[in-house]
């Protein structure tokens, strides 16, 4: 049997990505768009770590990655944030029902 | 690392330092005086002014700061040099014009005590500006975007519960996460081909040694794809017209400027570090043979102008009109780094020093106006002209100067920029951006049609204008005018600013 390399890894990240891409492009609910966004910046996140374990550059891509994941709590504290006041306002969170700016 | 090399490094960035600090005594200060809010302006005001003095006196020193010391070769996360300078010399003049902005708007002062709030995350936005100009790693470069970006959302929604704000925060998180996620990905890419995310260190690894081509092109395309949301060219613009229009005025004069200012600035930085190996004794750059930066901008460019020219044609609401025409300017500066020469920089150098004046002074006179009448429609413009001649006057100048016509400072900006494409014979380019600019006049004159064709009916009143708003508004308008005649110190200035670190 094949052992686990880089490929594999890489594989997860690209289809991850796209799956985060396709989250945010199909999804009504605020909440899943960030989802979305949230698996973007993991796709990422494996590549990182990937390249520094099978690379041969040092670990400043695994240091990269727990930047990234400090980064990315951070910004979805921001955006349930954001949400929520959004949902003081309309009473609801579809973003397709929030357009009052495309007169 | 020691300590010397870290005194080192930190003494080289003493404005991001000062910056750090007053944001912190913000923060203590509004939790110390609790009512009263008056103070914490003039806080901002002293740490800028002292933050620019320590940007001016530093701003022939060049070096590395936070050496990465045990690799063959001293590069830094951070690159000082006169480029970087020039720069953030701009984003302090524009925070310490934005500061007195937020103290006239009404929108701010009836935030009450949440006014010490708003100077902060003005401040984080700053810090993560500054960070960015001199970033010289690609995870600088994402960490001070990420920064730089957070504390916009929360201050394009900072008049609470109210549609359009929290509307325009929500877009601008969304789109904003979506953009830098999409870079974040292209870096990670990026690290993988080259083992590096220094952008000396990848120069050297693209000149020497042989990386996949079509990988490369395609993480650089998702790396713009990032940028481009900052500095809102084209395809990736979508979020610019509601955001402007949804956040509280000076937050959309600040982020049409020093956060565009910021995006440009890294957009030249990567290119030049990163892609060019050799600068002929012209001043033009040749890049290596790996990416074509040329082609994709070049697009990039006409994209943007035609787009917000046109786009900013059907706008009735003044603040939107101003967004496409922000998102035409883009389009414009683009063309600057298109020519890849010394003189191309130069002009994108000139022309945001511009850019910068008559744009603020621009939002400035429309959130003036909108405080009085409540209003940012076109049709309420009808006669303002009349009853106000002042404010008709300094805004017709602004906006000829933002059309680009002479005598005004856009005038100026406008040339350098063309005459660096002739040069560069880029004749095409050229002829399309006078077009555009052709098309600008339109909706740039419609205004001021409203303005003073118009007899100002009985419902229009009387703008009052307190001495502090018409300063303001006197130091923006001499400026515009002045350069438009006596332009050699600005472009005498720009000329001894172009230098970067290692070229």
């Amino acid at each position: 049997m094949e052992s686990i390399g880089l490929n594999h890894f890489l594989v997860v990240s690209a289809i991850l990505f796209s799956l985060g891409i396709y989250a945010v492009v199909t999804r009504k609910n605020a909440i899943m768009v960030l989802m979305g966004i949230e698996l973007i910046l993991n796709s990422a996140n494996i590549n990182f770590v990937a390249f520094s374990r099978y690379g041969n550059s040092g670990l400043g891509g695994q240091i990269t990655a727990l930047f990234v994941i400090i980064l990315a709590a951070a910004e979805a504290a921001i955006a349930l944030a954001i949400v929520l006041n959004l949902y003081k306002t309309f009473a609801h969170v579809n973003i397709d029902e929030i357009d009052k700016l495309n007169s | 690392m020691d300590f010397t090399s870290l005194y080192d490094s930190l003494s080289l960035i003493k404005p991001e330092i000062v910056i750090s600090v007053t944001l912190l005594l913000i923060v203590i200060f509004d939790l110390i005086f609790h009512k009263n809010k008056t103070l914490i302006p003039y806080i901002a005001l002293a740490g800028l002014i002292i933050g620019g003095i320590y940007v001016l006196s530093d701003i022939s020193n060049s070096g590395f700061a936070f050496v990465i010391s045990s690799t063959s070769n001293n590069f830094g996360l951070l690159a000082l040099d006169s480029f970087g300078s020039y720069f953030k010399f701009l984003i302090i003049i524009t925070s310490i014009l934005i500061v007195f902005f937020a103290k006239h708007s009404l929108e701010i002062k009836n935030t009450g005590t949440r006014q010490g709030e708003f100077y902060t995350l003005l401040f984080g936005m700053i810090l993560g500006m500054m960070f960015m100009i001199s970033a010289s790693d690609l995870i600088m470069i994402y960490v001070s975007m990420e920064l730089l970006s957070f504390s916009s959302y929360v201050l394009a929604g900072f008049i609470k519960l109210r549609d359009r704000n929290s509307e325009a925060s929500l877009k601008y998180i969304i789109f904003g996460g979506v953009a830098s996620g999409i870079m974040l990905f292209g870096i990670s890419l990026i690290y993988g081909l080259t083992g590096t995310t220094n952008l000396y260190q990848i120069n050297q690894v693209l000149q020497s040694a042989h990386v996949n081509l079509i990988v490369l092109s395609f993480s650089l395309l998702l790396v713009v794809a990032g940028i481009g949301y900052k500095i809102s060219a084209v395809p990736f613009h979508f979020w610019t017209p509601d955001v402007y229009e949804g956040a509280p005025v000076s937050i959309t004069a600040f982020l049409s400027v020093a956060s565009k200012a910021a995006g440009f600035a890294i957009l030249i930085r990567l290119i030049k570090t990163a892609f060019v190996s050799n600068i002929d004794s012209v001043g033009n750059w040749q890049l290596i043979p790996v990416f074509d930066w040329q082609t994709l901008l070049a697009v990039l460019a006409i994209l943007t102008m035609t787009l917000g020219n046109f786009a900013a044609l059907w706008q009735d609401n003044l603040k939107r009109m101003l967004a496409y025409s922000s998102i035409a300017h883009a389009g414009y500066l683009l063309l600057g780094i298109v020519v890849f020469s010394e003189i191309g920089i130069e002009a994108v150098l000139i022309y945001f020093a511009v850019y910068m004046l008559m744009n603020l002074g621009s939002f400035y006179i429309v959130m003036l106006i909108a405080d009085k009448t409540g209003s940012e429609n076109i049709d309420d413009y009808g006669g303002l002209g009349y009853v106000t001649p002042f404010l008709g006057v300094s805004f017709a100048v602004f906006l000829v100067s933002l059309t680009g016509l002479p005598p005004t400072a856009g005038f100026i900006g406008k040339l350098y920029l063309f005459i660096a494409l002739i040069d560069a014979k880029m004749t095409t380019l050229a002829v399309i951006a006078v077009l555009n600019s052709v098309v600008s006049l339109y909706y740039y004159i419609r205004v001021l049609k409203h303005m003073f064709l118009k007899k100002p009916d009985g419902n229009v009143r009387e703008i009052k204008l307190s001495a502090a708003n018409i300063v303001y508004i006197v130091i923006l308008l001499i400026p515009v005018l002045l350069l438009g005649i006596y332009f050699t110190p600005l472009v005498n200035f720009a000329e001894s600013c172009l230098a970067f670190l290692h070229f």
